[in-house]
């Protein structure tokens, strides 16, 4: 497995990469291996230690965690992926870099200066010279804030199963999963295998929303097969789904102990006298996915609006963005699973290496796509899940800003949307920049599609390296 | 389109930026029945990219000076009611000199300042640590400015617009002026907005970077140009900069007419804990690109002035684009060649500072009265048609 962690990169004497994909998840791994195929010099960079993303995570190797493949559907497909990257790399066509951070790219004369931080010293700059660039920075996860979402022991449910996947811990002995997504039923079920009590998987919508659409499921039949074998084990494991239910609090002192769950209705509004008290020590809850690609609009890439409201990034059919020579692969072009991740890393390699594709991996990226759009159009939030807030429901929790003082900003103050609203409450200043906080932010700011997130360092970066400038190699 | 509503209007002001808030708030106090209209939501404009320095020590001698002493006792007042709302806090500047030369240009400076009510301190070199004592060894002195403070930007124009409001004035945002509205005699009789037609005898352009197209809409030349800054914002510290500190050229970059990059970091706590250090000037038009050269100075001379903030990370970058006139001074007043139409932008880099000192006089001209300070240097016909091309 490919690990070289936070060497720096030495462009070679000759020049700049051809490409520098960031992001080493299912798009950007199979972007790299697919554009070294072709013949292009790449660079492969991730904040993380390894490749996988957050689809392939996998334990550190000194974890002794004896089967990553219990937790992952398609496994060997990711351990071919790597294999080939080893290939490439001892061939010298393509270089990994793990811990390496990117936090701004910056156009140049021929191309692109890619800003990376190593780590927290002045020295642990480095600037990567690429000709191009691919995104495949991935989702985050989109959270919508409830009475009592702050105490210790609830967690995500992409954060339950990240946990899982690389160190194998339980958030908890006995675990409700909650919000709304594909993601719960996959987090469920690692839950269960894993030895976890799930006592509900409590579903916003009406999940089986697109299911009934068989046209649509007939065409995937991989996403079909991975329902039913969620499915499965979790009938073995009696969970039970709560469709159009949310949990609308969560109790405890110390520590999460037990949750309220409500019926809602199709504005997701909950339903007053449908309240019942579930005992639990943990919860994981996710209302899916939400492109990370600060990288890119802040080159002035455009966005678009997928059906669940999430901003990914607007691309053209060989997934090129709206700025000359950045390409963008998987999350970022709107939240769509790891299968269409691989095949969107694959085209972008060959749109970047100016080959033409299979049109077979081009009418399965419609394919996918297609589904996709259809899960978002199902998952979207109501906008009545604001009436299971209180006054003094935190909204910011790095702020700890409550709901009333984001009505108060938006009725007496005069703020209409979530940039104002965080700076008149402080709301998204704090270490996650927004991204918890944002989504919510945005429906109590008022009516409107919120415009993409603005944020010039896509991640914090120390003072010092600021001050030491570009390195020498840009 | 929607009618136009009654009481009539005395004025409409044209942006809810820190300048039309404090037109509105002056406006409304002496009695005017008002309407603010902004495009966008309260301090989406610079006042919302900025930062909130109200500055007398940056400031030679002159009309630019006069308006901000007057804010400085004007900030005071709204600081009785509104102090804690706005994040108002009288912190006071510290300006220091690396060397010897340096420390005699800057007790010239202060002398002059002196003679005008500016209050100014020397500080030798041994006693710059009791005011700073994290400031870095080896600096020539300072000169302490009491009287410089500071307020959270977006706060002070969101409170001075909610007490305007309560006073009767009418609020409405997301709608763009399109048109400024003349009767036969040219002089102004209202806007026309996307949606709807205000009429009344007076409009003021508090359109900030944006006055100058405002201006055009009622065929007057005004040669607002942006001028780019950079800011950027730490983790959250506990107190380890207690003034507003910056470094002697910080005052030539201020007053310089260069399209260049300038960066002489002002740095400064905030009640939140982290804190700021800006900003960069630079005359690139509305560019939004990163500049890495401008995060790279402000940086290196924030680390230069205060070396443990070597250690710390920087969270976030915003930046902005301050309205520039030509001259560097602000349009306030009636424009004589548009009877009616009353400026208030082109503040640059202190329209914060200088808000409350431009909507007094903009209400006491609008009420007949003279106003407390001389207008004439900030006549908004002073520059000739063919000024104004950016460089
Ligand atoms: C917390 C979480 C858990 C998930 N769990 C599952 C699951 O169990 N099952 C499932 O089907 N799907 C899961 N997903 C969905 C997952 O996004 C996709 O299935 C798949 O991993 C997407 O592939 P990708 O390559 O587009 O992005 P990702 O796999 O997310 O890969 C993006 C990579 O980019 C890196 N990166 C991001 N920003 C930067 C930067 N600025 N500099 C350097 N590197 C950067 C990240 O470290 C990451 O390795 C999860 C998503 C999240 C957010
Ligand atoms: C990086 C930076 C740092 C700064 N630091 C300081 C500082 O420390 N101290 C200080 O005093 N100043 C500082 N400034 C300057 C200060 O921010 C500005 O001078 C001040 O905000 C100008 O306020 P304003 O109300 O005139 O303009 P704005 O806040 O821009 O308001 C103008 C408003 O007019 C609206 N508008 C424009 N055209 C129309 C139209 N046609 N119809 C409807 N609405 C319209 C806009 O939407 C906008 O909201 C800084 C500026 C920058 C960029």
């Amino acid at each position: 497995m490919p690990t070289s962690p936070s060497e720096p990169v030495e462009a070679p004497q000759s020049a700049r990469y051809d490409l520098a994909v960031v992001g080493a998840g299912p798009a950007g791994l199979a972007a790299a291996v697919t554009a070294a195929d072709l013949g292009l010099r790449c660079v492969l960079l991730d904040g993380g230690r390894d490749t996988g993303g957050q689809y392939y995570r996998h334990p550190a190797p000194g974890l002794g965690a004896a089967r990553p493949d219990r937790l992952h559907h398609g496994w060997s497909v990711y351990t071919g992926l790597a294999d080939r990257l080893a290939a490439h790399e001892r061939a010298e066509r393509v270089r990994f870099r793990g811990g390496h951070q990117v936090w701004a790219l910056e156009r140049t004369a021929d191309g692109f200066a890619v800003h990376v931080t190593r780590g927290p010293e002045a020295a642990d700059r480095t600037t990567v010279p690429a000709r191009s660039v691919l995104l495949a920075t991935g989702a985050y996860e989109r959270q919508l804030p409830f009475p009592g979402w702050t105490l210790p022991g609830v967690v995500t449910a992409g954060g339950a199963q990240a946990m899982l996947k690389a160190g194998l811990v339980l958030p908890g002995r006995r675990i409700v999963v909650a919000g709304s997504g594909p993601l719960l039923l996959a987090a469920a079920s690692s839950l269960v295998t894993a030895g976890a009590e799930v006592p509900a998987v409590v579903e916003a919508t009406d999940y089986l929303g697109y299911a009934r659409r068989p046209g649509v499921l007939a065409a995937v039949p991989a996403k079909l097969v991975e329902g039913a074998g969620h499915g499965g084990v979790l009938l073995r494991h009696g969970v039970r789904l709560r469709p159009r239910s949310a949990v609308v609090e969560a109790h405890g002192t110390e520590r999460v102990t037990a949750v309220t769950v409500a019926r809602l209705d199709a504005e997701w509004r909950p339903v007053p006298g449908t309240e019942r008290r579930i005992d639990c020590d943990a919860v994981a809850v996710g209302h899916g996915l939400l492109p990370q690609i600060d990288l890119a609009t802040e080159l002035g890439a455009a966005t678009r609006t997928a059906p669940d409201g999430a901003v990914g990034l607007r691309v053209d059919a060989r997934l090129r963005t709206t700025v000359p020579g950045l390409w963008s692969a998987g999350e970022t072009n709107g939240v769509g699973g790891a299968d269409l991740a691989i095949v969107e890393g694959e085209l972008a390699a060959h749109a970047v290496a100016d080959r033409v594709p299979k049109p077979a991996l081009l009418r399965r990226r419609t394919r996918l796509r297609k589904f996709a759009e259809l899960m978002a159009a199902a998952h979207r939030p109501g906008p009545g899940w604001t009436g299971w807030l209180r006054p003094d429901t935190d909204v910011c929790r790095c702020e700890e800003v409550p709901v009333a003082r984001i009505r108060e900003a938006v009725d007496e103050l005069g703020a209409g949307d979530p940039r104002t609203v965080k700076l008149l409450t402080r709301a998204g200043m704090g270490w996650c920049q927004g991204r918890m906080c944002g989504p919510a932010v945005a429906c109590l700011a008022g009516p409107g599609e919120p415009g993409p997130d603005r944020r010039p360092l896509a991640c914090p970066v120390p003072l010092s390296q600021l001050a030491a400038g570009p390195s020498g190699e840009g | 389109m929607l009618k136009t509503q009654r009481p009539p209007l005395d004025v409409v002001v044209v942006g809810a930026g820190v300048v039309g808030a404090a037109c509105a708030y002056y406006a409304a106090r002496a009695g005017l029945t008002v309407a603010v209209v902004d495009r966008g939501p309260v301090a989406g404009g610079t006042t919302g990219a900025g930062e909130g320095n109200l500055l007398v020590s940056d400031k030679e001698p002159g009309p630019e000076l006069d308006l901000a002493l007057l804010s400085t006792r004007l900030w005071r007042e709204l600081a009785e009611r509104f102090g804690a709302a706005m994040e108002y806090e009288p912190k006071g500047g510290v300006v220091v000199s690396a060397t010897a030369a340096g420390q005699d240009a800057l007790r010239a400076f202060a002398a002059g300042q002196a003679a005008v009510g500016v209050t100014a301190e020397e500080v030798p070199a041994e006693r710059l640590r009791d005011l700073e004592p994290h400031l870095a060894p080896g600096l020539a002195g300072g000169f302490h400015y009491p009287q410089d403070a500071q307020v959270q930007p977006a706060l002070a124009a969101a409170h001075l617009l909610r007490e305007a409001r309560r006073m009767g004035a009418e609020l409405i945002t997301g709608e763009t002026v399109t048109a400024v509205l003349r009767g036969p005699d040219g002089a102004v009789r209202g806007v026309r907005t996307d949606r709807r037609r205000l009429d009344a005898p007076a409009v003021v352009n508090a359109a900030g970077t944006w006055g100058g197209e405002l201006a055009r809409l009622a065929g007057a030349h005004l040669p607002v140009m942006p001028r780019r800054g950079f800011v950027l914002v730490t983790e959250p510290l506990p107190r380890i900069v207690r003034h507003k500190v910056y470094a002697a050229d910080y005052v030539a970059d201020v007053a310089s007419g260069s399209a260049g990059l300038q960066t002489s970091a002002v740095v400064e706590g905030t009640p939140g804990g982290p804190v700021l250090i800006g900003a960069s000037r630079e005359r690139v038009g509305f560019d939004r690109t990163l500049s890495q050269e401008a995060l790279r100075r402000l940086a290196a001379q924030a680390a230069a002035l205060f070396p443990v903030l070597a250690d710390v990370t920087v969270m976030r970058t915003y930046r902005g684009f301050r309205p520039y006139l030509p001259d560097h001074l602000p349009a306030i007043g009636e424009d004589p060649r548009v009877p009616g139409l009353h400026h208030a932008c082109g503040h640059e880099g202190a329209g914060i500072g200088l808000a409350p000192a431009t909507g007094l006089l903009i209400s006491e001209q609008l009420t007949g009265k003279r106003p407390e300070l001389d207008l004439a240097p900030f006549r908004a016909d002073r520059f000739p048609a063919d000024t104004g091309t950016d460089a």
